[in-house]
């Protein structure tokens, strides 16, 4: 008893204000891709070496349309490695959560050059994927006034890797310490307000998906964790996988990662209640621009 | 053909890793042929896996992998199975850590095992329709419909008796997997497991992508085993290749080999604790793990070591303050880890409940074919890392630890003995740290070649076969996890264990669901 009192007492508390104030990221992190359009020459060495596919081009006649999803994007870095203009940069960001899909997608058209690299930059946009609607907006405030502050979770793996699952478990840690939100993981969705979704939805879990979502009381979010969870990921369209998460139940935050660090995590799991703005919008971060 | 042309008490060809013998033998013969070599060698059946060569070859090959600590070498034997007569002799009543492997080749190849003791569908569940996935002309991206019947669970009869079924979502931040405990009061008589709902089709996949981008997904087979699938997966590469790494690199590789060993066996610890109730020795062990995550992301840009090794080497190299600072987190964690394991090993509650509970015979952990940690606790004194060393190994001596007990205690023990070994290697690998590069250009594979790649992840043996085919691709890649090879060991540990206790004996084995699933 001796020993754990005073190991507790040399320990100290080691707990992150985090959101309160900044997340400590090591410099050498590796967040989301930032890519300066404008200067992008060629964007077939980047998309040749993308595992994801979060860089893809679609090619009509001298146009060249470019699709960065990320949605899909692992942060692996392999693009930045590849692309030899020099227009993507590996950054720290790793707060993308969002409430629409089509906010982590950005177009780029360009003219070609008969061999296939860029002419000037035609334009960029915000993706139009249309995706499954989130919720409405009386419904997030809904959600806000009955489930605002305190929170209970059911995590539901749907055929991850376990990667996300053990970064979704550190948020138990004496460092991200979740409770000292209110906010605490239960042992069944009927004891839930939250889903907290891993994925890509294999054929085989499907079913226990939808029935765990229809276990879970109403008001209630889902919030559909990494790139796997978001698109399917590295594991692409299978004969094994029914899709993302998004595919399966309707779903109100996408929180991008490989797997998601435990301070992006809680990002989407606040944003979802409505305690946090939602930073990224594809071209701005924090209403900076972001990609250009 | 005849029985008499193989003498199965010679000794292997001699080889190297990377350069396995392999040697053809008549499907009729394979039986035989396993249980001579377990009589003569000792050797253990760790792989049973199928190819698909009707195309080329008119005909299916299945591959047994072996493996011989006395030989220091893998063995492989393949059995041609023409595509006009599907059938192969079942060894899963001789060797038991053939059932599922089996099973798999049943469900992915629609090649049928004669003789299998439970011939019932494994990977791909009951509502499946008749379909063959791995085989050449299945399309990977088939949209199935369901059909077929539910999963019948074998009945549990007698008075009293009753099952309890959990899962396949899990109470806790775990992966799913459903389990059948059928229990008299609180010991359990008898679990069935039923797993692959994490089925993600990745031998599949890998046939799909070129392969480098496959790194990414062989990093995505196991979370908690990002970068030992990682090597593995590029060792089989280089094997093809030829390709000899950068001496930097092979020590960088068996340093993060290393890492990943620690900070999977301190969250284990802290969890085996939790879940006898000490939970505070679970937040000393989980914030130690944190302080594991924070350096892997300071060393390789990721918390779970991804996106760092490569074909030909590492991504990146390390800088003078890299080194140092590994070092130094290094020495810290050491001093924590050691008054925390006097915290534990102070508590004798602790121990009663981790001690005789969830034994694993040494005979039964050999005729299952157990591997890694769990195989260790009981008696199996085998790790790839000594017997048939790779990367930076072969020119360190690696400690064993074994114990004969086979409970919670020993697998918890195994892991607190291989934190410190893990420790020492690091520093010396640290303190003989060469300049020079970190990594070498893959060239071009040629096409047709195979390659067989072993590393010892944190939970045991995992082994990567590929096959190259035409213009950088993969025509076939055979992936084993360790949690293969073990999850039958976990039903044997339990049995008459009480309820209360699975948790703890379940997560001192801790096998991966995703690994096993694919």
């Amino acid at each position: 008893m001796f020993k754990i009192l005073s190991k507790s007492a040399s320990t100290g508390v080691v707990t992150t204000r985090y959101p309160e104030t900044a997340a400590r990221v090591s410099p050498l992190f590796r967040g989301a891709p930032k890519i300066k359009f404008a200067r992008w020459s060629d964007a077939r060495p980047a998309a040749e070496a993308c595992p994801t596919e979060a860089i893809s081009l679609c090619d009509a006649g001298s146009e060249r349309e470019v699709t960065l999803d990320y949605g899909l994007c692992t942060f692996c870095g392999y693009c930045a490695e590849a692309d030899l203009s020099g227009a993507i940069t590996m950054t720290n960001e790793f707060a993308l959560a969002v409430r629409a899909r089509q906010d982590l997608t950005l177009i780029a058209r360009y003219g070609l050059n008969g061999d296939g690299t860029h002419q000037e930059l035609q334009s960029v946009e915000q993706g139009s994927v249309v995706h499954e609607p989130g919720q409405t907006e009386a419904a997030i405030q809904r959600v806000a006034k009955v489930l605002g502050r305190s929170l209970a979770i059911r995590e539901v793996d749907a055929g991850s890797c376990n990667g996300c699952e053990l970064e979704i478990g550190a948020l138990n840690n004496p460092i991200y310490d979740l409770e000292r939100l209110g906010i605490h993981f239960a042992a069944s969705p009927r004891h839930a307000d939250m889903l907290l979704v891993t994925g890509p939805v294999t054929r085989n879990m499907e079913l226990a998906l939808l029935k765990t979502y229809n276990a879970t009381p109403d008001p209630k979010v889902v919030v559909a964790v990494g790139a796997c969870g978001i698109s399917g990921g590295i594991y692409g369209k299978s004969y094994a996988i029914t899709g993302s998460v998004g595919e399966v139940v309707p779903v109100d935050v996408f929180v991008p990662g490989c797997p998601p660090r435990p301070e992006a995590l809680l990002q989407g799991i606040l944003i979802a209640v409505g305690r946090l703005e939602q930073r990224f919008l594809g071209l701005r971060f924090n209403n900076e621009g972001f990609a250009s | 053909m005849s029985e008499s042309r193989y003498d199965w008490a010679a000794p292997w060809p001699s080889t190297s890793h990377g350069v396995e013998a392999y040697l053809d033998v008549p499907r009729e013969l394979i039986p035989g042929a396993l249980a001579a070599l377990r009589e003569h060698h000792s050797a253990r059946l760790t792989s049973v896996f199928c190819e698909d060569r009707v195309m080329t070859e008119q005909c299916f090959y299945n591959y047994y992998v072996l493996e011989s600590p006395a030989q220091r070498a893998y063995l492989v034997l393949r059995a041609g199975i023409p595509a006009s007569d599907p059938v192969f002799p079942s060894v899963s009543a001789a060797f038991p850590s053939a059932n599922w492997q089996e099973r798999e080749i049943q469900d992915w190849f629609g090649l049928t095992a004669q003789g299998h003791p439970n011939p019932r569908r494994v990977a791909l569940h009951d509502n499946w329709p008749d379909v063959h996935p791995l085989r050449k002309e299945f399309s990977a991206v088939a949209e199935l419909p369901f059909a077929g019947e539910q999963h019948v669970y074998r009945p549990t009869l007698g008075e009293g008796v009753f099952q309890i079924p959990v899962g396949p979502v899990h109470a806790g931040i775990i992966e799913p997997g459903h389990f059948s405990f059928s229990v008299a009061g609180e010991p359990i008589l008898y679990l069935q497991l039923r797993m692959f709902y994490v089925h993600k089709g990745i031998e599949k996949r890998f046939e799909q992508l070129p392969v480098g981008r496959c790194v990414a997904l062989a990093e995505s087979i196991s979370g908690d085993s990002s970068f030992s699938h990682g090597v593995a997966f590029c060792q089989a590469l280089e094997t093809v290749a030829g390709l000899e790494i950068p001496a930097r690199a092979e020590a960088i590789r068996t340093i993060l080999l290393e890492l990943e060993r620690i900070y999977n066996h301190i969250a284990d610890i802290g969890a085996i604790a939790t879940d006898v109730g000490f939970v505070i020795a679970n937040a000393h062990a989980s914030r130690l793990r944190e302080m594991l995550f924070v350096l892997n992301e300071g060393l390789t840009g990721s918390r779970l070591l991804r996106g760092m090794v490569c074909p030909g080497g590492v991504r990146r190299d390390w800088n003078r303050e890299q080194v140092v600072e590994l070092s130094e987190t290094l020495r810290q964690f050491e001093t924590e880890f050691r008054d925390l394991m006097d915290i534990i090993e102070s508590s004798d509650s602790t121990r009663d409940r981790l001690e005789h509970t969830g034994v694993l015979p040494t005979e039964q952990a050999r005729e299952l074919g157990v591997v890694g940690v769990a195989g260790r606790a009981s008696g199996i004194d085998r790790d790839v890392r000594r017997d048939h060393p790779y990367a930076a190994y072969r020119h360190w001596t690696v400690d064993v630890p074994v114990y004969t007990e086979g409970d919670v205690l020993r697998r918890m023990m195994v892991r607190v003995k291989e934190i410190g070994g893990a420790l020492f290697l690091i520093r010396a690998l640290l303190a003989s740290l060469t300049d020079g590069a970190h990594r070498v250009p893959l060239p071009p594979l040629e096409q047709g070649r195979v390659a067989l790649s072993a590393v010892e992840g944190w939970r045991g043996e995992i082994l990567h076969w590929i096959r190259t085919g035409p213009n950088n691709r993969l025509e076939r890649c055979r992936i084993k996890d360790p949690s293969l090879n073990n999850w039958p060991a976990l039903v044997e540990a339990v049995k008459g264990n009480i309820v209360p206790d699975f948790p703890v004996i379940n997560k001192s084995f801790n096998l991966s669901y995703s690994g096993t699933d694919r």
